[in-house]
């Protein structure tokens, strides 16, 4: 029989493991309907803030010598009940809503906005690490993780992940404190706060100075992370960071995810990414005998 | 080690033209940007400005390249006040090219929307009969004429200047020029650049009289490489799927003409 790519993340079940991560092309549902088309088993959105919010000047991305790419794009969003009336029609794409706040009332607020539309999941983002007061600020602060993800989950009855990054905190500790006030998953991890400074002109090139690092330089990063989890503690991932091949989803799988996330690969290889990795995963079940991702998930840890 | 196009590599202006009041030329040394297709843009930092699509301007002597800005808000008008011997980033080249027929072409730029258009003249072939269209508010702000005429002497041609106020050349605008244009002449294609109000109204003239058209769009970019989706119109993204389109995919484009994203991807009317 036919291997199947299909993937449950806890409760979350999708026709495909490779999802479009957030921050990337998440703005408009008619690309959304184009990235689905082209194998995404999910697409998440933008990281959506109560109000609209247009980011950092440019430059905002530029890729990185070597390979890889750094952004400070600043979470430019058209807020969350804007971006609400834009996917209420949708009924064919699994869309993962992602949030981003400074205090629980904002992502209660949030969720509210969504009432009408068909959310997949939601996924909190806990780890962007160019923002201020959001993203890595409350994922590096444990009392916020836990009020945030039980106001979340009293709020919704879809499935709520909790994006983690690497802060000034260990990250293991916040994964552990979302695990305990009842997170359903867990999508490890963000991009890795960096900089560029140009000797010419010698000056910073984002705007921001600061940014954050994607793509494969981080690749072997984010895999430890996932394997760390996994190692640790009982609750289906999302793996992150650096995905560009069937390989690479297959290494993250081994470690422990469930299904894949993957952004920068874009930029290298556009849209058609997710059905050459769709393929080659397909194609390595059947050479291995398996015949779910379940079989893989995590095998690298009895070795 | 190799240049990575998509990282910003430090060029030195050498050269300043003023072409209008409001207009210039700012020309550059680069082994990449003097050979680009018509219609492809570059990244361009302004070193603690902002960075900005441009279209790649020709420039006359070998192994060069420019940028034509017009000053209008505080980025544009950063990249206009690089004085000779500033230093500019540039990553690129990015996006598609325009598809070069042969036979009756006309050429329709507006304001800056003239700089692919330049470049285009340099691929048409002798035997080409062209007709270059360029829209200006007023003679102040009338330039590349010269330069077009120059460009095409060895080829059967017509450059036709259009401004708002009836300064010079014909008056009026440049949209009611193309729509008598195309009416008199079967032309084999029709390239357009310049505001999105004027190539949508050129695309639906030679478009409604199966005449071949191409536009270049311009939208809100960041990235430049198809990332972070600002540019998106429906579903293409301006950088990567575009910047050039046909005039068959436009048509069905609901966004084309009629709507465009903010800063924080808004989509607000025309």
């Amino acid at each position: 029989m036919e291997p199947s790519i299909a993937t449950s993340i806890g409760q979350i079940h999708l026709d495909k493991p490779v999802m479009l991560a957030s921050g990337i092309l998440g703005i408009s549902l008619d690309v959304f309907n184009r990235l689905y088309a082209s194998g995404a088993g999910a697409v998440v959105t933008k990281s959506l803030s109560t109000a609209a919010w247009e980011g950092y000047p440019n430059p905002t991305i530029f890729s990185v010598k070597g390979g890889g790419w750094i952004n400070a794009v600043g979470l430019s969003n058209p807020g969350a009940s804007y971006f609400a009336k834009m996917i209420e029609p949708n009924q064919d794409v699994p869309i993962i809503v992602s949030l981003v706040g400074s205090i629980p009332e904002d992502f209660e607020m949030m969720i509210k906005e969504f009432k009408n539309c068909k959310v997949k999941a939601y996924e909190l983002n806990m780890s962007c690490p160019h923002v201020a007061r959001v993203g890595l600020e409350v994922g590096d602060d444990p009392g916020l993780v836990k009020e945030i993800v039980s106001t979340v989950k009293k709020a919704t009855d879809v499935p709520v992940i909790a994006k983690v990054g690497l802060g000034t905190s260990n990250y293991l500790n916040t994964v552990g404190t979302a695990v305990d006030s009842g997170i359903d998953a867990i999508t490890a991890i963000n991009t890795v706060r960096a900089m560029a400074i140009d000797v010419e002109t010698k000056r910073p090139i984002l705007s921001n100075k600061f940014g954050g690092l994607s793509g494969t330089p981080i690749k072997p990063i984010a895999l430890r992370c996932v394997y760390e989890i996994s190692s640790k503690y009982d609750i289906p991932i999302i793996g992150c960071g650096g995905i560009s091949s069937w390989e690479d989803a297959v290494e993250f799988f081994l470690a422990g995810a469930s299904g894949v996330q993957l952004g920068s690969a874009i930029g290298d290889n556009w849209v058609g990414v997710f059905d050459d990795i769709n393929k080659g995963i397909l194609d390595y079940m059947k050479r291995n005998n398996y015949s779910t991702i379940k079989e893989m998930v995590g095998l690298a840890k009895k070795s | 080690m190799q240049r990575n196009l998509n990282h910003p590599t430090i060029v030195t202006i050498e050269k300043v033209i003023d072409e209008t009041p409001t207009v210039r030329t700012l020309v550059f040394s680069d082994d990449v940007m003097p050979t680009v297709l018509p219609g492809q843009f570059a990244m361009v930092w302004i070193p603690g400005v902002n960075e900005l699509p441009m279209s790649v301007m020709i420039s006359k002597e070998s192994g060069k390249a420019a940028f034509t800005v017009r000053k209008h808000g505080p980025s544009s008008t950063g990249l206009f006040n690089v004085p000779v011997g500033g230093q500019i980033g540039i990553r690129g080249p990015y996006g598609n090219s325009f598809d070069v027929k042969e036979g009756k072409l006309l050429l329709v730029g507006g304001g800056t929307g003239l700089v692919p258009m330049m470049r285009l003249l340099t691929f048409v072939k002798p035997t080409d009969d062209v007709t270059v269209l360029m829209g200006a508010k007023s003679k102040d702000e009338v330039f590349f004429e010269d330069l077009s005429n120059e460009l095409l002497k060895n080829n059967p041609h017509k450059v036709i200047v259009s401004t708002d106020d009836g300064s010079y050349g014909e008056k009026g605008f440049v949209t009611d020029m193309v729509e008598k244009l195309v009416n008199e002449t079967k032309f084999d294609a029709v390239y357009v650049c310049g505001p999105e109000i004027m190539m949508y109204k050129t695309v639906q003239s030679a478009h409604s009289r199966n005449i071949f058209v191409q536009a270049s769009l311009e939208r809100m970019m960041k990235c430049g490489v198809g990332i972070c989706g600002s540019c998106c119109v429906g579903e293409d993204l301006a950088c990567r799927d575009g910047t050039v389109f046909d005039g068959d995919h436009l048509s069905t484009n609901k966004e084309f003409g009629h709507l465009h994203r903010n800063k924080a991807g808004i989509l607000e009317k025309y």
